[in-house]
């Protein structure tokens, strides 16, 4: 029971920083069509300012709550610059993205290798975030809990942004329908902008996250990548919603899977669950309903 | 006819031309290790061959090309390691078996002990695991990014399902230390030689398959299916079955370069079927041209030879570069090298219009139907290379904008 | 080897060919619903091989919808019977392999293909493999006399994406013909037409309307009222009038829902 209730939770966890990861993916997959490989690096540059960050703030709580908004910046503005340079011009070729920001992934993986260098550090983890509590007899780290937190915190703020406030309202006109939201005024150069700039830093706070259950290394990002995308696709393409459900479910069958056999054997259970379900919805958990031939 | 002529003879011609450098000219003046290179850069150009088909000509952006290609390179393995256990060992149990496991064979290597069987499991094993996926996601109408993103995922579980497995794959190290291929000794120049002329001829008959595929009605439907998979349905077919014929054909064909490469190379590992190394096979495609017939070829065996030259001296530089070659090649010419002499008559023709070659619809310049020339009278046969097309082999009836038409077909619907 | 005649002589009249075993669609009950809104309420429509059935309706009728019905592409619950054989809960490619043929709203031909591949891909959903796997060799008879009837002879070998708007929908008729299907479906054929385009196309669905069973959507009622036979009015998802252009126009429903805000229009 207690090693049950331990899997789960551990489940829950990794569902967390897949679902912080897959969040922005699916914003951006969703409004623009852009298949973003590097978001992978951008959790990886947001591991790194951790580490950065702490470089200069010894104090393992402060330069914590530092990285945070750091992280989320760096990330961002990542984000902003990919957008800027290359992305926007590719809108209607989204397998092409694909591509292009697996190019921008290897160029940022091995800068990642040339600064920091290829073997991986460690950043640590505040005081008040060592030990576990108990649950039901099981011990739960502290900082897995902080994890889960942290990404139904972000999660909420994400939710409260596009649903409560003028921005998040042009996103959501743009999402459904970008050539009426643009005849209907909304900058959809802003709104791209925007939600670039807020799923990327997502991506950098997922990877302050992980600093506090593993070590940081330059191929962090491609780690989570693949997994990241496989919410989103069975979540529903640019479905917060979706997401939720996709990367909780994802995060504690992968773990039960590893349990009852191995980590590699998990792994390809896990694909086979995933491909069984889009035979029933190939649309992913939720979708758009359209009348459109496409 | 003079046409048709130039069609089959230019054809002809090219397919010579091929077949005398790669299987008189290279041997002739390489050196021995040089034209080892060059065998492994041709494995990853009879990949490159599968993924024009399916990427370039079908829309199908398979990112897991490295399963099947590792599928076919770890059956050959398996067999290779079983001989030499049998030749060298008398064991008949794999060095690296009584090294990492129990020291006995496991029951599903067994089947590979037969040379015959080994030769049909490389076509047959990539072309049933590509039957059965492609049937599942296809007919589900799985499809674009969802496809890209499933066959990454694959390659990921491949790579993560071999590592684990070292008892019985070699784990992370993979499978090495071959002494001989089908009986003949790996050491002996000459083997090595006709190694490499094997993989020569597949490469040939490969580019034959494929150009054969390309100018059929198959091939047609494939563009058409690629460009508006939605609207194939209403005129009776099913693009399921389209997309999941190429997809086969496109594994069996990196299944036979895999079981080619270790024979060649001498080592298959995960880190030759991963995540990373299946995307890579896609950037020698998208340099050359991805819808072109020698495109795929040719990029692939350049970025491959800058690789082996540049990897070992500037390990840094070369990820740098290859990094800049997704980003400037797919980013700014999809098309390839194949589309630069017709972007560049464009550019001459229309120097203002250079950067936005497809701004303006070509329909509203055009002269209607009356006014265009009469078909030559010499030939009548419509099927003939149309006088336009310059190159037989690049034949293009769907190149360069691979993605584009979706947006062409913006104007009217404004209009309305 | 005899000359396949894609366009037999004759007229299409109302109610469609009175002699033999005409060949019919018969809609029964059909609905449609999109999260609960019912786009079709209980459609029944019946058109005889013979017969040049228009379509019309408002905006927002469902006239499209009835279509997309029929051909597969969305489900719907009721009948639909194409001459004795029940079509609904087929997949697409099997409905029109059934004979169910249609064009959409946009043009929509394989842009980078040639206007003879196009057409040849229309009419080659019953070929064998071997077939799909050889080179195309000669045009096949079908497609030849396709294109002479939709005037592309010349451009024949021209990419289908360089054609003029009319001329691709010309193209889409073309397709439709050598597919040989014997239901025809048409999304507004002469939108975005020119007058002289309109008048060779009105001309073109009555020479093919005289041997098909022909349902044609459209809005403009003055190509309705010169080349129809018979005409459905649909309006917020059922049918509202059925019979002669006169009969309709003199129903006080119809002119209430579409003639009426219709001559405001301008028409």
């Amino acid at each position: 029971m207690e090693l049950l209730i331990g899997q789960m939770f551990a489940g829950l966890s990794l569902g967390s920083v897949l679902l912080l990861a897959a969040l922005g993916l699916s914003l951006t997959f969703g409004q623009m069509g852009v298949i973003n490989m590097a978001h992978g690096e951008f959790m990886m540059a947001g591991a790194y300012t951790a580490f950065v960050v702490q470089q200069t703030i010894s104090d393992a709580g402060v330069s914590l709550l530092v990285s945070i908004p750091a992280g989320f910046l760096v990330g961002g503005v990542l984000g902003l610059v990919l957008e800027a340079v290359l992305l926007r011009r590719m809108y209607h070729r989204p397998l092409d993205t694909l591509l292009v920001t697996f190019g921008v992934a290897l160029i940022l993986q091995q800068a990642a290798r040339d600064i920091f260098g290829a073997p991986s550090v460690d950043v640590r983890a505040p005081g008040w975030l060592q030990g576990n509590i108990e649950l039901l007899g099981a011990p739960i780290p502290l900082t897995r809990l902080f994890i889960l937190g942290l990404s139904l915190l972000c999660l909420a703020g994400l939710v409260l942004l596009l649903k409560a406030t003028p921005l998040g309202r042009r996103i959501r006109a743009v999402v459904l329908n970008r050539d009426l939201a643009e005849t209907s005024g909304v900058s959809t150069r802003r709104s791209d902008q925007l939600t670039f700039f807020i799923g990327s830093g997502l991506a950098g706070i997922a990877g302050v996250a992980v600093t506090l259950i593993g070590s940081t290394s330059p191929y962090l990002g491609t780690n989570y990548i693949v997994d990241a995308f496989l919410v989103v696709v069975a979540g529903g393409i640019g479905q917060i919603k979706g997401a939720v459900i996709a990367a909780f479910a994802l995060g504690v069958l992968q773990s039960v899977f590893e349990y009852s056999t191995t980590a590699s054997i998990g792994k390809v259970l896990i694909l086979i669950v995933i491909v069984m379900f889009l035979q029933l919805r190939p649309q992913g958990i939720f979708s758009l309903k359209t009348r459109s031939l496409a | 006819m003079r046409n048709l002529l130039r069609g089959r003879l230019g054809t002809a011609a090219g397919f010579t031309l091929g077949a005398v450098l790669l299987l008189g000219v290279a041997p002739a003046v390489l050196p021995a290790f040089s034209l080892g290179l060059l065998g492994k850069f041709l494995c990853f150009a009879i990949v490159a061959v599968g993924i024009g088909l399916a990427w370039g000509r079908g829309g199908m952006l398979t990112l897991g090309q490295g399963v099947f290609f590792g599928l076919g390179a770890y059956i050959m393995a398996m067999h290779m390691k079983l001989a030499d256990a049998s030749l060298f060992g008398g064991t008949g149990v794999p060095d690296f078996m009584s090294l990492y496991g129990s020291g006995e064979v496991p029951g599903w290597w067994e089947p590979f002990r037969s040379p015959a069987l080994t030769l049909l499991a490389v076509v047959l094993v990539p072309g049933l695991v590509a039957l059965v996926l492609g049937l599942a996601i296809f007919k589900r109408r799985v499809k674009g990014a969802y496809f890209a993103i499933l066959s990454q995922a694959l390659a990921a579980a491949f790579a993560v399902f071999l590592i684990g497995q070292q008892a019985t794959t070699g784990g992370s190290n993979g499978l090495n230390g071959f002494r001989s291929f089908f009986g003949f000794d790996l050491k002996d120049p000459s083997n090595k030689l006709m190694l490499y002329m094997i993989a020569a001829v597949v490469l040939l008959l490969a580019l034959a398959i494929a150009r054969q595929l390309m100018h059929s009605r198959l091939g047609e439907l494939l563009v058409a299916v690629r460009d508006q998979e939605e609207r194939v349905r209403f005129l009776g077919y099913d693009p399921a079955t389209v997309k999941t014929v190429i997809y086969v054909i496109a594994a069996v064909l990196a299944g036979i370069a895999g079981a080619l490469f270790v024979p060649l190379v001498g080592i298959i590992s995960p880190a030759d079927v991963g995540v990373i190394p299946s995307i890579a096979f896609l950037i020698g495609v998208a340099i050359g041209g991805r819808a072109t017939l020698l495109g795929p070829v040719l990029g692939a065996v350049g970025v491959a030879a800058a690789q082996s030259s540049l990897a070992s001296t500037f390990p840094s530089f070369w990820v740098y570069f290859q990094g800049l070659l997704f980003v400037l090649v797919i980013g700014f010419m999809p098309g390839g090298l194949a589309s630069l002499p017709a972007a560049v008559g464009r550019w001459r023709r229309t120097p203002a219009s250079a950067s936005t070659p497809d701004a303006a619809p070509p329909s509203s310049t055009r002269p209607a139907a009356p006014d265009l020339p009469a078909p030559d009278p010499e030939a009548p046969d419509p099927a003939a290379p149309h006088p336009e097309a310059p190159d037989p082999e690049a034949p293009d009836p769907a190149a360069p904008h691979p993605e584009a038409p979706a947006k062409a077909t913006r104007p009217e619907e404004v209009s309305r | 080897m005899t000359t396949p005649t894609l366009l037999p002589d004759g007229e299409p009249r109302a109610g469609g060919l009175r002699h033999g075993r005409p060949k019919y669609l018969e809609v029964r009950d059909l609905s449609v619903s999109f999260d609960g809104f019912l786009a079709v309420d209980k459609v029944n429509l019946d058109v005889i091989q013979g017969d040049l059935r228009f379509l019309i309706g408002p905006n927002g009728a469902g006239k499209t919808t009835v279509i997309d019905a029929i051909t597969g592409l969305v489900p719907a619950t009721g009948s639909v019977n194409h001459t004795g054989t029940e079509i609904l809960g087929r997949k697409v490619h099997q409905i029109a392999r059934l004979g169910v043929g249609r064009t959409f709203q946009t043009a929509s031909v394989f842009e980078d293909l040639s206007v003879l591949q196009n057409l040849d891909i229309a009419a080659g959903s019953g070929r064998g493999p071997l077939q799909m796997l050889r080179r195309r060799k000669a045009v096949e008879p079908a497609v030849e006399e396709a294109l002479e009837i939709i005037g592309l002879e010349g451009a024949a070998d021209k990419k289908a994406g360089i054609l003029a708007h009319g001329q691709k929908q010309w193209l889409e008729i073309g397709m439709l013909l050598v597919q040989n299907s014997d239901l025809l479906l048409l999304d507004e054929p002469i939108a975005g037409m020119s007058q002289d385009e309109r008048a060779e196309t009105g001309a073109l669905l009555h020479r093919i309307a005289a041997s098909r069973i022909t349902l044609v959507i459209e809005h403009d009622m003055d190509f309705v009222r010169e080349f129809a036979t018979s005409v459905s009015v649909l309006a917020a998802g059922k049918v509202l009038s059925e019979g002669s252009v006169a009969q309709v126009q003199a129903d006080p429903r119809v002119q209430e829902v579409y003639l009426g805000t219709s001559k405001t229009g301008g028409h």
